[in-house]
């Protein structure tokens, strides 16, 4: 329940006025709104499913009730695995990720998937669809499955996915997954949310891996040819290795392995290698590289974010004009930028 | 000629794709097809009548597979039916041959179809509902009792447990004495339409398939006068398709069917006569006559120049019609009749061998007697009153149908291209290539309604703001669940428990031995193993099937 | 910001007839909501675990099989054990007057019949959760 004597719960820390980010600062709407955030940590922490999908919500939501959220949890960060799973899409990444889950269950293992699925940029809607694959899993209390929409990525779609997962690690999910679609950004910020990222193909991605070979094969630690049942398998397997062969040698060398995730063959031996690849990163130190660098880029990102929010306050007025002008050719874009970060500075001071 | 209007505005028609009717002016059809204000000689002027209509009775049987069409023989008039225990069924079955419906449609209920037992707890809530329960052998002996099944045709709707299904009518048949090779009737069995519209599936495509090869295997070499599958594209047209996609998508699966057979070692000729086809009749009177004849033309001249099909009974397109179910609304019901009357006429007027037409309140409930007796008699005013069965295709040189079944095939042909381009109709359907193009065509339709595009009497126009839901429904008896319960028990407390074990054991070998089924079930069936167990022993070699998502 | 309206549209029991589930998610999206699609073949527990986990403002169910006698109530019991009684439930499929009313006598919201528009469904869901969300903020 919610202790306030227990160590690993600062509930203080909610509430008190954070210096730092600002959050929670005046205003009674937000004092009422603690008490609330409280309540639901505390039915949180108590293992109530609901709790835990709320807070996921308000986190997804962004604000200052989302860095409450988080400062709460951050102490009840272990570092459990997070996993990437992307790949083309129809490759069978949530019959893999279903298997994998699987897999894990078996093993007594309380697991976290997070699927994420892209929002239309005309609408703000989506379909978020991948539950369905893991249909029979959704009454298995160790599971906890929540799709997430990229919801345009405003503040990017890695930090939010982070995010979200913290949550379930904070809920005692042991081992996170994370399964996007790789069609173009959301490959690298998948990358950054997960120590290991599974690609998965299938004997028919030819065209779509050229496509996207830059982003999706370099963030790659794992890459799985699904659908092995099917012709074509055999060159795909070749093709993926040559391609890795170019890579530089030493260090971490990506295995390619099969599976035809929908009869759960090889997919033992795709978490065994999800496995030698962690303790790989534990071994060469490279997970506490990853970790850090994660932290960095987090901090960037947050702070690129607040920078802009900052920024366009204070400037959207002033905006129109300098756009009017570089449209009538009397300043370029650079002659415009450079003003108005003049300006912002002048305010700031 | 070339200047008149009409036929400029018959060269932008675009077969097989639906458009978007954004310009009021335009005219198109419920499919989203346009259609031209008058058409002329110039639509057809390209047409051949030797070669491209014939004689009805003649190849390419575009005007009717038979010379003498419904003065030799009137159509069957076939309503579907099934509700609650086997005993509520089979009084209805009495009563509809009372009424002279000249032959018997079985509907089973959800579990039946999904191959579950009435007892399984994924039935809860479903058994007897939307048909009749059936779960062993048992219950298809009552569901028949009194009704000498070597005299009647029987058409049954099951599609994944198909084989099971019908070794029990099989064996039911026995029991009365009956001989299996005069047994007549009608399997549904088109597993493929399933994956692609109407999701009853239970095993992966490719087990499903070599399941249907075996019924096709057995019909023909052991029920000569049953036909051992009737390729459906009534569900796919109910899911949303287009009136193109519904003939495009149905042949396509008929032609993987022959594939498969003919891969299986069967020779065409062997069992192409025996496939039926099984058509929606929807709003559109013209289109869908234009969809009938088309089917017959496209169908005789792939089996005969595809697949070098000898015997000419080999290429005739034989099918069923049921009315657009989805076309019923629940407002002012009355009104179904009017449109069901419609669908009919187009059936008829389209050459088909059997039909059903919808009741009236089937938007709100399944049918009572009342309503399933007005439909029939839609069939009989048809038949009867009117005199639309006394020559043959009488539409047939008409500009505006010829041109209308032209495009219809050729629409056709663009779809089998595109699926031949997916790699054939199972890595289509795997891959959804059907479900979006239906979901498309069914979000487009929508759309359409909801703009006023479409008009339908009495829900988006005419309506009636007094309405209130008067006609009387039928009720499904609660206690049919707990009933079949109790019969499931006391049956397997009887049954020679050692006997089912082996049948099932003997189901699992053979299906990993890839030997022909039929001969297992019918042994499993006379050892009163139930659906849902036999069914069991299936999974537990092939698997079970989850399908792509598709918005 | 407003937070977005979160949707989990599902077919509940064996009925595999999913063109109505199929066009209103499609509506819904276009509407701006989240819907979550579980497919075909759900019990009410998978249903209702489901929309907990997802933290759905509303669950639509559509039953064409006549089992919604059976379907929506046990969705609703399943979902208040799970703390979501206050998650809406609402759907359709062919459903006569008289079953409405008594569903929604128990505690189901609107249900729509055939015929019904998607702009019908899209206000409702959005009536009713911006009514349910401003009715938990006084509590």
């Amino acid at each position: 329940m919610n202790d306030d004597n227990d160590p690993a719960w600062p509930v203080e820390l909610i509430n008190l006025n954070c210096p730092n980010c600002r959050c929670l600062t005046s205003g009674e709407r937000e004092i009422g709104l603690d008490t609330a955030l409280d309540t639901l940590l505390g039915t949180f922490l108590s293992g109530d499913r609901r709790a835990a999908a709320r807070l996921i919500s308000v986190v997804e939501n962004g604000g200052p009730r989302a860095e409450a959220v988080l400062h709460a949890l951050y102490p009840r960060l272990g570092g459990a695995p997070r996993v990437g799973v992307t790949g083309p899409p129809g490759v069978g990444k949530s019959t893999l990720v279903d298997a994998l889950v699987r897999h894990h269950r078996g093993q007594g293992r309380r697991v976290g998937v997070v699927a994420v699925d892209p929002t239309s940029p005309f609408t703000g809607g989506a379909v978020l669809g991948d539950r369905v694959r893991m249909s029979d899993l959704a009454t298995d209390l160790g599971v906890f499955i929540r799709s997430m929409a990229t919801r345009g990525s405003l503040g990017g779609l890695a930090r939010t996915t982070k995010e979200v997962v913290d949550v379930l690690e904070a809920f005692g999910q042991e081992i996170l997954l994370i399964e996007t679609v790789g069609v173009g950004q959301t490959e690298m910020d998948i990358a950054s949310a997960a120590d290991t990222v599974v690609v998965v193909v299938s004997p028919e991605s030819g065209d779509a891996i050229q496509a996207m070979k830059a982003g999706l094969m370099e963030v790659a630690d794992l890459l799985v040819v699904n659908k092995a049942d099917r012709p074509g398998t055999s060159q795909m397997v070749r093709a993926l290795e040559a391609d890795l062969a170019m890579r530089p040698a030493g260090g971490w060398r990506p295995p390619v392995l099969v599976t035809v995730a929908s009869r759960g063959e090889g997919t033992d031996e795709v978490a065994a290698a999800v496995g030698r690849h962690r303790e790989h990163l534990s071994a060469s130190g490279a997970l506490g590289e990853r970790r850090h660098a994660r932290a960095r880029a987090e901090i960037v990102a947050i702070l690129r974010d607040r920078l802009w929010q900052r920024v366009h306050e204070r400037l959207a007025d002033r905006l129109p004009d300098w756009v009017a002008r570089v449209e009538a050719g009397h300043a370029t874009p650079y002659t415009a930028a450079r003003a108005l970060l003049a300006a912002f500075l002048e305010d700031e001071a | 000629m070339s200047d008149h209007p009409a036929a400029r505005s018959g060269r932008d028609l675009l077969g097989g794709l639906y458009r978007r009717p954004d310009d009021s002016n335009r005219h198109v059809t419920v499919s989203g097809q346009e259609i031209p204000l008058v058409a002329t000689p110039a639509d057809v002027a390209d047409l051949d009548y030797a070669r491209d209509l014939g004689d009805p009775g003649q190849y390419p049987y575009t005007r009717g597979i038979h010379a003498d069409m419904y003065r030799g023989k009137l159509w069957t008039m076939r309503q579907f039916a099934g509700f609650g225990t086997a005993e509520q069924t089979n009084e209805r079955y009495r009563f509809l041959l009372a009424r002279g419906q000249t032959g018997l449609s079985v509907a089973f209920d959800l579990p039946t179809l999904m191959g579950r037992d009435s007892d399984d707890p994924w039935s809860a809530g479903e058994v007897g509902k939307c048909g009749v329960a059936i779960s062993s052998l048992e219950d298809m002996e009552t569901l028949f009792a009194g009704i000498p099944l070597a005299d009647v045709s029987t058409s049954m709707t099951i599609n994944s447990p198909a084989a099971i299904i019908w070794a029990m009518y099989i064996a039911a048949a026995e029991n009365q004495g009956a001989d299996r090779a005069k047994l007549r009737g009608t399997l549904q069995n088109d597993i493929l339409k399933e994956f692609i519209a109407q999701k009853e599936f239970i095993f992966p495509p490719v087990p499903s398939l070599k399941l249907v090869v075996d019924t096709i295997e057995f019909a023909s070499r052991e029920m000569p006068l049953f036909n051992p599958i009737s390729i459906s594209g009534y569900h796919i047209r109910e899911a949303g398709s287009t009136a193109v996609q519904e003939l495009a998508f149905t042949l396509a699966d008929g032609f993987a069917y022959v594939d498969a057979a003919i891969a299986a070692g069967l020779d065409v000729d062997e069992f192409a006569p025996r496939l039926s086809f099984f058509f929606n009749s929807h709003l559109d009177l013209f289109e869908e006559i234009a969809k009938f004849r088309a089917a017959r033309r496209i169908w005789a001249r792939h089996l005969r120049e595809r697949y070098g099909a000898r015997n000419p009974r080999s290429w005739l397109l034989r099918f069923h019609t049921q009315t657009a179910g989805c076309s019923l609304t629940a407002q002012q019901p009355q009104l179904n009749v009017v449109r069901t009357a419609y669908q009919a006429l187009a059936g008829v007027l389209g050459g088909t061998q059997s039909l059903h037409t919808n009741s009236l309140d089937e938007a709100l409930a399944l049918p009572s007697e009342e309503a399933v007796e007005i439909a029939l008699r839609t069939q009989q005013i048809l038949a009867h009153e009117i005199g639309v069965a006394s020559t043959i295709d009488p539409l047939a040189g008409s500009y505006f149908v010829e041109k209308l079944t032209t495009e219809m095939e050729a629409g056709a042909e663009a779809y089998f291209a595109r699926i031949a381009e997916v790699g054939g109709v199972i890595p289509a359907l795997e891959e959804g290539f059907f479900q979006r193009e239906i979901a498309d065509a069914a979000h487009w339709y929508q759309q359409a309604l909801e703009r006023k595009q479409r008009v339908v009497v009495g829900v988006n126009e005419y309506v009636n703001p007094d309405e209130k839901q008067q006609i009387p429904l039928l009720r499904i008896d609660k206690d049919v669940a707990r009933s079949q319960e109790r019969k499931l028990a006391a049956l397997r407390a009887r049954r020679d428990e050692a006997a089912v074990r082996a049948a099932l054991g003997q189901i699992e070998t053979a299906a990993r031995d890839g030997a022909n089924l039929m001969p297992r079930f019918l042994d499993a069936v006379r050892a009163y193993a139930t659906l849902g167990e036999i069914v069991g022993a299936l999974k537990a070699v092939y698997g079970e099937y989850t399908e792509p998502i598709i918005i | 910001m407003e937070r977005g309206i979160r949707v989990l549209v599902a077919k509940a029991g064996l009925d595999g007839h999913d063109r109505g589930a199929k066009v209103v998610a499609r509506a819904l999206r276009d509407a701006g909501m989240e819907v979550i699609y579980t497919g075909v073949r759900q019990t009410p527990e998978m249903i209702a675990e489901a929309a907990v986990q997802e933290d759905v403002d509303a669950v639509g169910l559509s039953v064409l099989s006549g089992a919604h006698m059976h379907v929506f109530p046990e969705v609703l019991r399943q979902l208040t054990a799970r703390g979501g009684g206050d998650i809406l439930l609402t759907g359709g499929g062919t459903i006569g007057d008289e079953d409405m009313a008594e569903l929604q006598a128990l505690g189901v919201g609107r249900l729509f019949g055939p015929g019904a528009s998607t702009r019908e469904i899209v206000d409702y869901i959005r009536a009713e959760t911006a009514r349910r969300r401003a009715q938990s903020e006084t509590r």
